[in-house]
């Protein structure tokens, strides 16, 4: 009677959060379409003026893309609470922390991924100026699985409340902020002519530190939700 | 096995002076009990008796206030959540969108498989075979419960946890959930079952933990007590006071309607109390 390898346990949770994501392919469009209808509503409030949106480009996406992975956040642990499936991943053999990066991976992969693929177009809708076009990505890369990692130790501890999506958006705001200002911040220096690299290697070092730190943090909070 | 060869062994499961207490309300406790290999013992107490938070913390989901766990004579901390225990909990752990067949061979990767047996293999086991791949959610509550059943059936673990086996399942669920019992029993592995009151094991005689809240424990609160309230639950409750082995196995299979096994009590809602009375220790 021996336990299966930790390597086939991510394999199935991976697997399994992936058909998931396939079942309830309606409920994964909701970022998209949010990040989309935000992005298109500043020209209308501000007028079509080129060189006025252009300014604002790179920062509208940025606060547009982080508010949509917000909304995505609540879904990350939620119905694995609901149905019990939480309480076997704590329960199994394996490194909670490890499974929980796993869960991490799958939803950044399908919630944020996308909405980065579609930053370039939410960019042209706002005549993004050219040297802008490629570092927005490039931030976007690094920030949005900062924003994963924090926010699901904040939903992790807030799943076991009811209603708990303002009391995580309170929760989570401080810390995305940090992060929307080197992000945001790059783009701007970018958009200037100035050096850009230095905020993205921030941005890069608070990632690598997130990696190693949020699972362990996040398999803490989701004991304590669960007790 | 005999039984002498499960004894020298350390106990599966065993509790020390084991309390628990959320927010300074004691849920449950002290107790002290064992499990050895090849046993099964049934926790009986009312409705929010704590037999849930006791399971709970049996696993390991919640630090108990006090006192110690230990399981093969290892105590059991949060930090290290041990490997043998399956847990059947009220949420059944199954996500709607999945088919049966794809729950059990997530969990399957999750905590391993039993050797000799697949997820597939398991379902039949459990008595769905055609309901492979029909989607969890299109599952009647019983056919959910036999799915999460299979569940615990396909981990490779010696304890059972179960809280409220029976709930939700008909009179073949629960000769089914008693046959798996008794293998899982004669196979060396070991089960904790909860009920309230009424309850349906009837292979042997299990040993029984009453479990009370704490005001009641000292207002003398009977097993009687608790046969007659059974009773007249309503819940169909069955009773073998002896038999072993094989021959238990025979009349679980016997056992539901007929109740006419020597020592074999049949109690339904319209029986007298006497017939679970029997039953108690």
């Amino acid at each position: 009677m021996k336990p299966g390898s930790t390597s086939a346990a991510c394999a199935a949770l991976i697997r399994r959060d992936l058909t998931l994501v396939w079942r309830r392919r309606g409920d994964a469009l909701n970022p998209i379409l949010f990040a989309l209808i935000v992005v298109s509503l500043f020209p209308l409030a501000l007028g079509p003026e080129p060189d006025n949106l252009r300014r604002i480009a790179a920062g509208v996406v940025f606060v547009a893309l982080l508010l949509a992975g917000l909304l995505a956040l609540d879904t990350l642990f939620r119905s694995d609470y609901e149905d019990g499936s939480l309480e076997q991943l704590v329960l199994s053999p394996h490194p909670l922390s490890l499974l929980l990066a796993c869960k991490i991976a799958v939803h950044w992969l399908t919630t944020a991924l996308p909405l980065i693929l579609i930053a370039p177009l939410l960019g042209e809708l706002l005549h993004i100026a050219e040297p802008v076009r490629w570092v927005l990505p490039a931030a976007l890369l690094l920030a949005t699985p900062l924003l994963s990692l924090l926010g699901a130790v904040c939903v992790a501890l807030t799943v076991g409340m009811h209603r708990s999506g303002m009391l995580v958006a309170l929760l989570v705001l401080p810390l995305y902020v940090p992060v929307l200002i080197f992000g945001a911040g790059a783009c701007n220096a970018a958009q200037a002519g100035l050096p850009f690299l230095a905020p993205l290697l921030w941005l890069g070092a608070a990632l690598v530190l997130a990696l190693v730190l949020a699972p362990f943090a996040c398999a803490a909070a989701l004991r304590i939700s669960l007790s | 096995m005999s039984p002498s060869d499960l004894h020298d062994r350390p106990a599966l499961l065993e509790a020390h002076a084991l309390a628990f207490a959320r927010n300074d309300e004691p849920i449950f406790g002290p107790l002290d009990f064992s499990l050895h290999a090849g046993e099964v013992v049934l926790i009986e107490g009312d409705n929010g008796a704590g037999k849930s938070t006791l399971l709970r913390v049996l696993s390991g989901l919640l630090a108990p206030t006090s006192g110690e766990i230990r399981l093969n004579g290892e105590p059991l901390t949060l930090a290290r959540l041990s490997p043998q225990v399956a847990l059947l909990s009220h949420q059944s752990g199954l996500k709607p969108e999945l088919t049966a067949l794809e729950n059990l061979r997530f969990s399957a990767g999750l905590h391993g498989v039993r050797k000799g047996i697949s997820p597939a293999t398991a379902l039949a086991g459990v008595g769905l075979e055609g309901y492979a791949d029909v989607p969890t959610r299109q599952l009647s509550a019983g056919q959910k419960k036999r799915v999460a059943l299979a569940r615990v059936l396909l981990a490779p673990v010696g304890l059972w946890l179960l809280d409220e086996p029976y709930a939700n399942l008909d009179l073949d669920g629960i000769k089914l959930v008693n046959r798996l019992l008794e293998n899982h029993a004669n196979r060396g592995g070991g089960a904790l079952i909860t009920s309230h009151g009424a309850y349906a094991y009837t292979s042997g005689t299990p040993r029984r933990i009453p479990l009370r809240p704490s005001e009641q424990s000292r207002s003398g609160f009977s097993h009687d007590a608790l046969g007659v309230s059974s009773a007249s639950n309503g819940i169909a409750a069955e009773a073998a006071p002896t038999g072993t082995g094989a021959e238990a196995e025979a009349e679980a299979e016997a056992g539901a309607g007929a109740g006419t096994g020597t020592g074999t009590a049949t109690a339904t809602a319209t029986a007298s109390p006497s017939a679970t009375g029997t039953s108690a220790p």
